[in-house]
């Protein structure tokens, strides 16, 4: 167990990972520290509590809660006045363990893993941009996490729950739910939280059982409660007593004597208008994802869902496993759930990476490139390219050939489509067979088909993605599918347009996500230059196109597809005849200078 | 191998055209597709499946292999992405290798998003067989090379999702390293009071 660390770097692939963890410079050896809490007692300073939601204080060097695991204290420096005999450095002077170190620091570790299970887990939603409920203004407004706190009896007030105005037990307590969820003005997120219906209901049974004859109300849109036991435990907050009011308050004012809070509500079920005077209100906050969870999708080159969350590999028959192999997603990184669905995730990502610890070995798909020995000319590109490292770089000089470790090559054919001697097969996405794919496909009526390049992990997706929520689109596409947007050679391009294709789509992963580190860099080098050939040779530039579509963007997708056979309609015969022409010389040409060049050098 | 197939009469291919039920047939002419497959060059047997990926129909990808002698096999279903590992072992089983198989896919990407346009989409569904038979006149076979798995898992994040994992790996006798960002395992559960549906402890 590491705890204060974090995943720096990964390299490698399924079954060989190599994990760089920074160990946080905590100041106090864990393995020795007995919490015996003499440090905090003589520390001056006093900082909000983030484990009691800032509701009371804790010290320079703390424990974050007693159950906390390793039961070790922590110092963060951030707060503490160091040692520095004028300054402080009591602590250290206290401990009897002398486990305090000021001069502790970050440490690398280096782990080899075969599998990897991400849960990052979840953020919850800041509801200060919903500004008519107040939350901050007026004091009695709190968060769904605040009242967890308010009523532990490991809490602040030792399970008394009081609001913070007064510090009396309120009588009247009202929830709001949805705050930042279902959203649908631009604030907060369009998706459920999953969480917060049946978190509020068991929030009003935990006040019904502390204080008989409390009087609570919870505004909602719908109450979700669709687990097992979830109805039943509904029923019983209702039995209880607590009044669930179907209508969300649009506004919440305080009142400035007693500190209460008036609100007015559309109660949708009676379609009157209400005005309720709480002491205390509630705010149901959603679900978010990690604020920081672009670090680990790029560390693991996941890609996430529209929404945010990580994308599983697919929504019901790989729904713990990400895209990568090897490595498995569970609890909230992938979407909000609760306690038993994150169990139930972490349980099957852990059988599903059993499998491959057991079985101690697997296959790596025979996708990855190869040297043809005889076309290559030493130059050096290729290695330069390779976004794994996995080329051992040629060398002029001594005419050696570059060398390809094949364990370490991942497929993209980013070199291939680079090597401007044709002397990199990619195994099974090889030259012949996508030229071959182009001319099927443009053999009959080109001049009405999309040829479009997709990627296999995100464009390709995208449109099995819209596929299955059934977006309707023209029919125009015939899709190629390459492993890698970098895989597409300026000459299938070309080719492509020689045959008669009127537009020409290319579509990879966003930047952000590509899956083969920075291949997608090539695809779009390689998109500029062709356009700058295109309008060089007198060819519109813009019927090569570009997108960047997700996994996620069946959306997107099926609006690309919507566009560009409109784009289709404004290209005429006459143009794709001129560029067909145009393109055949060039072939012409760049042939004669081809056995040209033969020739000289055979003289 | 690839120069010696191309000799006319080297390469057959088979190709299947799943029906999916209504899925696929629902909205292409699949009879279409089949009789417009057998006109292609080197295709030496075309079977139309209702379900080309349940056992009756791969049992009849493993016939026709065996009756036609193929050497190469397009299945014209669904998107690689959740069939391909299927009909790439179901042609293994046959005796091909498995990279001889290619995948047209004219559900996600025709039927489903052409359901108003049934003649379009059957046009589609032949360009694109007509692109994998293409592709598998160049397939070749390919050997798979075989890596070993280092027998130890990462977990990263020590909430419940991650706590959790890390025993079950644990438990069944792996070593485990659990990563976490805080200086205590326990992430947001640690932080709630009582947990539904039981009514008790988070911690």
């Amino acid at each position: 167990m590491m705890t204060y660390s974090e995943v720096e770097a990964v390299t490698g692939y399924v079954g060989n990972f190599n994990v760089t963890v920074r160990k946080k410079a905590r100041y106090v050896d864990p393995n020795e520290c007995t919490s015996c809490a003499e440090c905090a007692e003589v520390c001056p300073v006093a900082v909000p509590d983030e484990y009691q939601q800032g509701f009371s204080s804790r010290k320079a060097i703390y424990l974050p809660f007693p159950q906390a695991v390793p039961s070790a204290y922590v110092l963060n420096m951030d707060d503490c006045l160091g040692n520095n005999p004028i300054a402080c450095g009591k602590c250290a002077d206290v401990c009897d363990k002398n486990c305090i170190d000021y001069d502790d620091q970050d440490k690398l570790v280096n782990i080899e893993v075969g599998v990897i299970i991400t849960a990052t887990g979840m953020d919850v939603y800041d509801p200060t941009e919903y500004d008519e409920y107040g939350y901050t203004r007026h004091e009695n407004v709190i968060t769904s996490m605040e009242f967890e706190r308010l009523i532990c009896a490991g809490g602040p007030t030792e399970g008394h729950f009081i609001r913070p105005s007064d510090r009396k037990t309120p009588q009247t307590i009202g929830f709001i739910q949805c705050v930042g969820s279902r959203s649908r003005d631009g604030r907060g997120n369009p998706y459920c939280s999953n969480i917060c219906c049946m978190n509020t209901v068991k929030d009003t049974l935990l006040l019904c059982d502390h204080y008989p004859g409390i009087e609570a109300k919870v505004f909602y849109m719908d109450i979700r409660a669709f687990g097992k036991g979830f109805e039943d435990l509904y029923m019983r907050s209702k039995e209880e007593g607590v009044k669930y009011i179907r209508g969300i308050p649009g506004d919440v004012t305080e009142d400035p004597e007693t500190r209460n809070l008036l609100l007015t509500v559309e109660n949708t079920t009676t379609g009157k208008l209400e005005n309720h005077e709480l002491e205390v209100l509630v705010l149901a906050q959603g679900v978010i994802p990690r604020r920081d969870n672009d670090r680990i999708r790029k560390l693991l080159t996941l890609s996430t869902t529209s929404d945010g969350f990580i994308m599983e590999s697919h929504p019901k028959l790989k729904p713990v496993d990400a895209p990568t192999k090897g490595i498995y997603i569970a609890g909230c990184a992938e979407s909000p759930k609760d306690v038993k669905d994150s169990v139930t995730q972490a349980s099957a990502a852990a059988a599903r990476a059993s499998i491959l610890l057991n079985a101690g070995k697997t296959k790596i798909e025979a996708i990855t490139s190869q040297i043809d020995a005889d076309k290559c000319n030493f130059c050096g590109i290729c290695a330069q390219v390779c976004p794994y490292n996995a080329i051992v770089s040629s060398d002029r000089k001594t005419k050696r050939l570059p060398v390809i470790i094949q364990a370490a090559c991942a497929g993209c054919g980013a070199c291939a489509a680079e090597c401007p001697q044709d002397a990199i097969t990619m195994r099974h996405f090889r030259d012949e067979q996508i030229l071959a794919q182009i001319e099927a496909i443009l053999a009959v009526e080109p001049h009405k088909h999309l040829l479009t390049f997709a990627c296999n992990w995100c464009s390709y997706a995208g449109g099995d993605d819209a596929g299955t929520a059934r977006l309707q689109y023209p029919t125009a596409s015939r899709l190629i599918r390459t492993m890698c947007s970098g895989r597409v050679d300026q000459k299938f391009v070309l080719h492509a347009f020689k045959l008669g294709a009127p537009i020409v789509l290319v579509s990879g992963c966003h930047f952000s996500d590509c899956h083969y580190i920075s291949a997608v860099h090539w695809t779009q080098k390689r998109m500029d230059k062709l356009w700058n050939k295109l309008d060089k040779l007198g060819v519109r530039p813009d019927r090569l196109r570009l997108e960047w579509i997700s996994a996620a963007d069946g959306q997107k997708f099926a609006k690309v597809m919507r566009e560009l056979d409109d784009v289709i309609k404004n290209v005429t015969m006459d143009e794709i005849e001129y560029t067909m022409n145009v393109l055949a010389e060039e072939e012409a040409k760049a042939k004669e200078k081809k056995t040209k060049t033969r020739v000289e050098v055979q003289a | 191998m690839a120069d010696e197939l191309k000799k006319p009469g080297d390469l057959r291919i088979g190709v299947f055209v799943c029906e999916c039920g209504l899925n696929i047939a629902g909205t292409i002419d699949c009879a279409a597709v089949s009789k417009y497959a057998e006109t292609l060059d080197d295709v030496a047997a075309v079977v139309q499946n209702k379900y080309t990926c349940a056992d009756p129909g791969q049992n009849e990808i493993k016939k026709a292999i065996k009756k036609y002698n193929l050497n190469r096999v397009v299945v014209a279903s669904c998107t690689p992405k959740i069939h391909e590992p299927t009909f790439r072992e179901c042609v293994a089983d046959a005796g091909l290798n498995p990279y001889l198989f290619e995948m047209v896919n004219i559900r996600e990407q025709c039927s489903w998003v052409h359901q108003n346009e049934k003649l379009l989409a059957t046009e589609k569904a032949k360009d694109l067989v007509r692109s994998g038979v293409a592709r598998a006149r160049f397939l070749e076979p390919q050997t798979e090379a075989e890596v070993s798995v280092t027998k130890a898992a990462l977990v990263i994040g020590g909430g419940v999702a991650g706590i959790q994992a890390a025993l079950d790996l644990a438990d069944g006798g792996h070593q485990v390293y659990l990563v976490e960002k805080e200086p205590t395992i326990g992430g947001i559960m640690a932080a709630l009071d009582k947990t539904y549906p039981t009514m008790d402890c988070s911690i």
